[in-house]
């Protein structure tokens, strides 16, 4: 289950890029390595390189966001393709027909690559099901499910500051249950042979099955942390403070808050990471945002740079299977 | 329509749970009854004979929950469409919950059901009444007149009853008319925003789950309810072992409680949604492997007594649509049988008491006389070929909701002669 085999071709090379999950270590290797080309190229005075020239790539945002839509555009405006952005409202598209008569749409205006993001777990499998063959899909974060594209970047992050993952101890603390980031962290770090990995939040905020998240689970923040490599700090949506999940913020900050003091039990050398926007003084104290170990601002400068990588990526396997045709 | 015509069917093996038959036997039909088993009766012409060599024989199937979708949910499928999907699938009775809109709380909604079915007449349509009205679990619904009307039991479809006394009230009010109350066990609160089985796939698809406990924490109220006033309760779809062991529990202090599951719980389980596969979307969800199991035990040792198809047709474009806004269900009838039959294929019942499991145990959660075979019995009747093999297409379907996660599985079991009343209402070509 779950081998999402949709988003290879038969090569197994990557058609759309919907989930980590089912991906082997060697692509997602590539995909970091191809990442790392990337990063020279916002050093360049010319930050442009000729890769997607004449792709038309579509920013289909079905939940608001400008960061992670801005990075995108940005990575598809290096690579020379031409971008549009679609904010459009979730309440408009509740169903279904009028989310396939969107796609239709754009389709029929010959876009190459969707970048998707969309508040229901499963809408860019469902996307890239029913788009067009020779259309791409990227999920830029599809409900609880999955956010590829944050994952990678943030294991290019690690992999900038520590390198091997085989020996690292990485702690993820905060909303598991709801953190589509969280998902494709731990994916990708099973993926790429992490030494340990923790997850730390109260009860309520950890999946039932955690273990099928390939984490070990801790309640203790200190605790959790002890000896870490790496601290992710994941997001906390305001709405969490309301009804049974959580009493307050205060309460959650005083038990599952950073803070320079809570983070030694950790490594000396721990990277702190946050996927954005920070809510300072919940997840974190800005002492640690703003501190020496914070490589949060690297973080954003990455992701531009993997994005890059993947659209570059499925932009490839589109001229593969163009020139393909051709020589057929 | 003319008289039901004086029919034979001979050579088939006949098999009736109720009576305990199983041996090879003529039917002989004369004016919608059965009139004889064996040799003809004395001057018994029959106007048709109908060669049932190498075919199983039995009382048509009573599938209690089947979705028509009519009244309000023509779009999707109809009376017409589905009493024709069932005559194929050789179910002869279907119960029909009461969430059709408008809901079935008064009794004109309910005459219009059976009506329209008679005007078909291809199936039996037994309308069950809404507990509450609107089924907004508020105020109790006028159950005695509903009762006139047609239904034969109370149900809440698959809407929770949140407020307890409101529950009470049902069930006592229910039983003073001897009327059974279906409920489907399921905690309106701890369901939440679930759209699948609270467990492993959920937690790494990020899909909000529906916890065992919304279930079981509804099933355990309702059995304490059931307790206390006596009233003879059915619970419907069960999905999950501890429900199962709940269930048997209360059978064994003497409760008059009973249960069904839907067929495809007995084969599906939680990996099954895969990639997020719309038609394995379901209300209850299919939960683990271990669920399946436990469910499909209680099936063999009759503490489970029916099991139906749950059949909900839906519009392409119902499924059409990112997983947790597709809605819930499956066009089920025509897989009804031939995975009952499944389980007798992998050893867990025998063909005896799989009959049994969608004919006299329905039909007597029911209160019917129906789902039985012997001189003076309404001859609603089908044959079917029980070693066929098959396969699910959207060309085979019968049915106009193409909603099912069987298509392109092979299947083994196929109706070939559906009879209703003695008329028959389906007849696959030459074998």
């Amino acid at each position: 289950m779950t081998t999402s085999a949709v988003q290879l071709d038969a090569e197994g090379n990557l058609r759309h890029f919907l989930t980590l999950d089912g991906l082997s270590r060697t692509l997602l290797t590539e995909m970091l390595d191809r990442t790392e080309g990337f990063l020279s190229v916002a050093r360049q005075a010319v930050k442009k390189v000729p890769l997607c020239r004449g792709k038309i790539v579509a920013n289909l945002f079905f939940e608001t966001s400008t960061r992670t839509r801005t990075t995108f555009e940005l990575a598809a405006k290096r690579l020379s393709a031409d971008v549009l952005n679609l904010n459009i409202s979730t309440s408009a598209t509740a169903k279904g027909e009028t989310l396939l008569d969107t796609l239709r749409n754009l389709e029929a205006m010959h876009v190459d690559m969707f970048v998707v993001r969309h508040a229901d777990s499963g809408a860019a499998h469902f996307i890239a099901a029913h788009a067009d063959p020779h259309v791409a899909v990227i999920n830029a974060g599809d409900g609880r499910h999955s956010h590829p594209t944050q994952g990678m970047l943030d294991m290019f992050t690690i992999r900038q500051h520590k390198g091997d993952f085989t020996h690292l101890c990485v702690a993820i603390v905060g909303d598991v249950l709801h953190s589509r980031v969280a998902r494709s962290e731990l994916s990708a770090l099973r993926t790429l042979g992490a030494g340990e990995v923790r997850i730390i939040a109260p009860r309520t905020l950890i999946p039932v099955h955690a273990e099928a998240l390939g984490a070990r689970v801790f309640h203790d923040l200190r605790e959790g942390v002890r000896d870490a490599d790496v601290v992710i700090m994941l997001r906390l949506q305001r709405e969490r403070m309301r009804g049974a999940l959580l009493p307050s913020e205060h309460e959650y900050f005083q038990l599952f808050g950073l803070t320079e003091e809570r983070l030694a039990t950790a490594k000396p050398d721990a990277i702190v990471m946050h996927p954005g926007p920070i809510n300072r003084g919940v997840e974190m104290d800005s002492q640690v945002a703003d501190g020496p170990r914070s490589v949060i601002l690297e973080q954003v400068s990455n992701g531009i740079a993997v994005r890059m990588a993947v659209m570059s990526m499925c932009i490839g396997t589109q001229n593969l299977r163009a020139a393909g045709q051709a020589d057929g | 329509m003319a008289d039901p015509a004086r029919i034979s069917i001979c050579n088939g093996r006949l098999i009736d749970p109720a009576s305990g038959v199983d041996e090879e036997l003529a039917v002989h039909i004369a004016g919608g009854r059965v009139a004889a088993l064996g040799p003809a009766p004395a001057g018994f012409h029959a106007e048709r004979t109908i060669d049932a060599g190498g075919l199983v024989v039995c009382p048509g199937l009573v599938d209690l929950c089947a979705r028509l979708r009519e009244p309000g949910g023509e779009h999707k499928a109809s009376i017409a469409s589905e009493t024709r999907a069932a005559a194929a699938a050789g179910v002869t009775t279907l119960c029909c919950p009461p969430d059709t809109s408008p809901v079935i709380d008064t009794p004109a909604v309910a005459q219009l059901i059976t009506q329209t079915a008679e005007r078909a007449g291809r199936a039996r349509v037994v309308p069950a009444g809404a507990l509450t009205r609107g089924l907004a679990g508020e105020q109790i619904s006028e159950m005695a007149a509903l009762k006139r009307a047609g239904c034969a039991v109370m149900s809440h479809a698959d809407a929770h009853i949140t407020n307890t006394q409101v529950q009470r009230g049902a069930m006592e009010y229910a039983s003073t008319f001897g009327l059974t109350l279906f409920l489907r066990p399921e905690d309106h609160y701890l369901r939440d925003q679930g759209c699948m089985h609270e467990g492993r796939v959920s937690t790494l698809l990020g899909l909000p789950g529906i916890p065992e406990a919304a279930e079981t924490v509804a099933l355990a109220r309702d059995l304490a309810l059931a307790e206390q006033t006596g009233a003879r309760v059915h619970f419907r779809g069960l999905s999950c072992a501890r429900s199962a062991a709940m269930l048997a529990e209360a059978q064994a202090r003497g409760l008059r409680v009973s249960a069904d599951v839907s067929a495809h719980q007995l084969f599906l389980t939680e990996d099954d949604v895969g990639d997020f596969d719309s038609n394995c979307h379901l209300r209850p969800p299919v939960r683990t492997r271990a669920d399946r199991e436990a469910l499909r035990a209680a099936v063999a040792r009759g503490e489970i007594a029916a099991i139906c198809s749950d059949h909900q047709p839906h519009e392409p474009d119902a499924k059409l649509a990112p997983f947790p806004v597709t809605e819930p269900g499956i066009s089920a009838l025509e897989t009804l049988l031939p995975l009952t039959l499944g389980l007798v294929g992998e050893g867990v019942l025998g063909l005896r008491s799989a009959i049994e499991r969608l004919t006299r145990g329905p039909a007597g959660i029911l209160g019917l006389p129906l789902g039985r075979l012997e001189p003076g019995s309404i001859a609603d009747i089908c044959v079917f070929d029980p070693e066929e093999p098959w396969v699910l297409s959207p060309a085979t379907l019968v049915s106009q909701g193409r909603n099912t996660p069987f298509l392109g599985r092979g299947l083994r079991g196929r109706v070939h002669w559906t009879l209703l009343g003695g008329r028959v209402v389906f007849e696959r070509g030459a074998r």
